[in-house]
């Protein structure tokens, strides 16, 4: 543990992936918290990948984080597209309403 | 040296990862993020992953980021509202955390020690961007342009979603305006002197 290794990297990962994850489950009211606790945790995903592609010294690693980042974009913005509809038909971001939409 | 830097920068991201999701304010959250995403491409950038750190910039701060400030500021929510009764589910989350955190520890326990003596941001390259371009464009061709085709779907859905169509809108009509002929529009008349039409 005296020099910056793998190990450094994978518990900073874990940590934002589980306040990721907590942050999912705490915010029952507001949607687009969610979506920044998703973002969050892609962000793990992204460190992770980068620690082990330059640790074990390939590059593929990096690459797959690069495809991560794009898939990461997409999905901020299709969600947020998605909240502005619903905002939009129910004034309200609440998500303990969304099952209210259920056919 | 590298690793009081690291430190600084881990405390940065996880305190600010913290007040992500422990924000009353959607705003300040955005802005938690965004220092939260600063801070991890200075991880990367400490461990020589660049090209990432830079794209890291780029794209989550300079487009998510944004995108999420602005769909907070657009949508007309009652922050407070929404913060009511909140609280109740904090143990919940908490267990849930816990018990994450406890599996990652057991999965690295599990799985030995975990040293790898190479440290090579950049393989076979000068630089780490170098390293990247020389094999995205050629061995990983089809997944760029599939990546391409995930952010074209992705733009294309996002506009089909929030495309309104508005009833009682007057629009331009090229095709009609362009159609129109000097006998449709026109008249002539020949009035009478001291009578007006």
């Amino acid at each position: 543990m005296t020099e910056l290794g793998i190990l450094h990297f994978l518990i900073v990962s874990a940590a934002l992936f589980t306040i990721g994850v907590v942050g999912i489950f705490v915010n029952r009211k507001n949607v687009i918290v969610i979506l920044m606790a998703l973002e969050l945790i892609l962000l793990s995903v992204n460190i992770n990948l980068v620690a082990f592609s330059v640790f074990t010294g390939t590059i593929q690693g990096q690459i797959f984080a690069m495809l991560v980042l794009t898939v990461a974009a997409a999905e901020a913005a299709v969600g947020l597209a998605i909240l502005v509809v619903y905002f939009r038909n129910r004034r309200d971001i609440s998500v303990e309403n969304v099952d209210l939409m259920k056919g | 040296m590298a690793l009081i830097a690291f430190g600084l920068i881990a405390a940065v991201v996880i305190l600010s990862a913290l007040f992500v999701i422990a924000a009353r304010n959607p705003v300040h959250s955005v802005l938690w993020l965004i220092l939260a995403f600063f801070s991890s491409a200075g991880l990367m950038v400490l461990i020589g992953a660049e090209f990432l750190a830079m794209l890291l910039i780029v794209v989550y701060v300079g487009a998510v980021a944004v995108l999420f400030l602005f769909v907070v500021m657009m949508l007309d929510v009652d922050f407070v509202e929404l913060k009511q009764g909140s609280l109740g589910y904090w143990p919940f989350a908490l267990l849930i955390g816990v018990i994450l955190i406890a599996e990652l520890a057991l999965v690295w326990s599990a799985s030995g020690s975990l040293t790898f003596d190479t440290f090579d941001p950049s393989p076979g390259a000068e630089t780490n961007t170098e390293a990247i371009g020389a094999v995205m464009y050629t061995q990983y061709l089809l997944l760029f342009q599939l990546a391409g085709l995930i952010l074209l779907v992705a733009m294309i859905g996002a506009i089909v979603l929030t495309l309104r169509h508005r009833p009682n809108v007057k629009r331009q009509n090229v095709s009609a305006q362009t159609g129109r002929r000097r006998a449709d529009a026109t008249e002539l008349k020949d009035p009478t002197p001291g009578q007006g039409i």
